[in-house]
């Protein structure tokens, strides 16, 4: 009977600590993470990213996407329903974060279909065909050209613009601001410059209808 | 003698089974302990993984393998108590201790980076925490490993009427 007793309390006393320990410590890394975005907001919004929604629209969601991320492209079609959802209110700035391997290569693509006016078709056609050309984690750029024909692209030429210093430094600064901004994960939302508390949807829907009571006022 | 002094004579009397404490308490105490011991390691082995979101290296994963189960298994020993417990407990840590040892010779630069088993994804040689500039984490692994195979053996020579 003792023994019960003892056996108990050390497992409860086990599982106690590791749970006071994982608040605590997750605690003290919002709050430091929270400080470093805070003093990195220059990062968060460059000139040369892509932006859907009125420009002077004062709720300005900035997402961090990696184009063979599979949550990602969960996640897109509902940021888009929220944009439709409150017109002139919301705006979504695009940042690179092509941490899947050969990713980088499909967002020079999506770049070079930027400078033919189509990016968002481009963007929305590989996102619902994702699973096709990334499969394993692996984004294969070779591809990706089937699933963007029909949207008047001309493919020489973005083959070309792929390898321009130009576009290859847009994903060196992103991915050098996502670690600035201590992005680790895709998507990363920040809305009007703050981070989501925890990952969700409904954690982003939350701190988006926030952003809008707030700017009402 | 100081209290400190006097404890540890009572613990090696104990162990060698001069102590008059029963036997069955004794055998119970020591699966008990190296359950324990586990326990710690097994949830320690989770915070640096789901909280502090630090990915397992190859061969971290392998120890995991060997440490997760002594967490299930050791306590169906105690209830009820059950010697041969040690059986199955034992090859586990015992293997663990061998890997733990291997990784904490690998990490320590002992073992050459050609022979390392993980080239891709995190290497095993990268040390990502340091307490004191020794207690890393395959030291833990290695610590922990070595006190349950310690305390295990110890409970194999105790012998039940």
């Amino acid at each position: 009977m003792k023994q019960k007793t003892l056996f108990i309390v050390a497992a409860v006393v086990l599982v106690l600590v590791f749970l006071i320990g994982s608040q605590t410590y997750n605690r003290k890394k919002a709050e430091e993470s929270a400080k470093s975005i805070q003093s990195n907001q220059a990062y968060l919004v460059r000139m040369h990213s892509p932006v859907l929604g009125k420009d002077n629209a004062p709720v300005v969601i900035v997402e961090f996407l990696d184009p063979a991320c599979e949550t990602c492209s969960e996640f897109y079609p509902h940021v888009k329903q929220m944009l439709s959802a409150n017109p002139d209110k919301i705006k979504l700035v695009l940042r690179y974060a092509p941490f899947h391997h050969g990713s980088d290569k499909v967002v020079a693509a999506l770049e070079a279909a930027r400078k033919q006016g189509k990016f968002w078709p481009a963007l929305e056609a590989l996102l619902k065909t994702q699973h096709e050309w990334a499969a394993n984690h692996t984004a294969n750029v070779d591809l990706i050209w089937s699933h963007l024909e029909g949207l008047g692209l001309n493919f020489q030429k973005m083959r070309l613009d792929m390898l321009s210093p130009e576009i290859i430094s847009i994903i060196e600064q992103d991915l050098s601001d996502a670690r600035a901004l201590n992005v680790t994960m895709t998507p990363e939302y920040f809305v009007n410059g703050k981070p989501l508390p925890s990952f969700g949807y409904q954690q982003l829907v939350d701190l988006v209808d926030e952003a809008i009571a707030s700017a009402g006022h | 003698m100081s209290t400190h002094q006097r404890f540890i004579m009572k613990l090696f009397e104990w162990l060698l089974g001069k102590s008059d404490m029963n036997k069955e308490n004794k055998v119970w105490t020591l699966i008990f302990s190296a359950w324990f011991v586990a326990g710690i390691s097994t949830l320690g082995s989770l915070f640096f993984s789901e909280i502090m979101k630090l990915p397992p290296c190859t061969l971290c994963w392998y120890q995991r393998i060997f440490m997760f189960p002594l967490s299930l298994i050791l306590p169906l020993g105690l209830f009820p108590l059950d010697k041969n417990v040690v059986r199955y407990a034992l090859i586990l840590s015992a293997a663990g201790l061998l890997i733990a040892f291997f990784h904490l010779l690998l990490a320590a630069g002992v073992i050459p980076e050609s022979i390392q088993p993980c080239r891709q994804g995190i290497p095993c040689s990268k040390t990502v925490i340091s307490w004191f500039g020794f207690v890393t984490i395959p030291f833990l692994s290695m610590l922990s490993f070595l006190v349950i195979v310690v305390l295990l053996v110890l409970t194999y020579f105790q012998r039940l009427k």
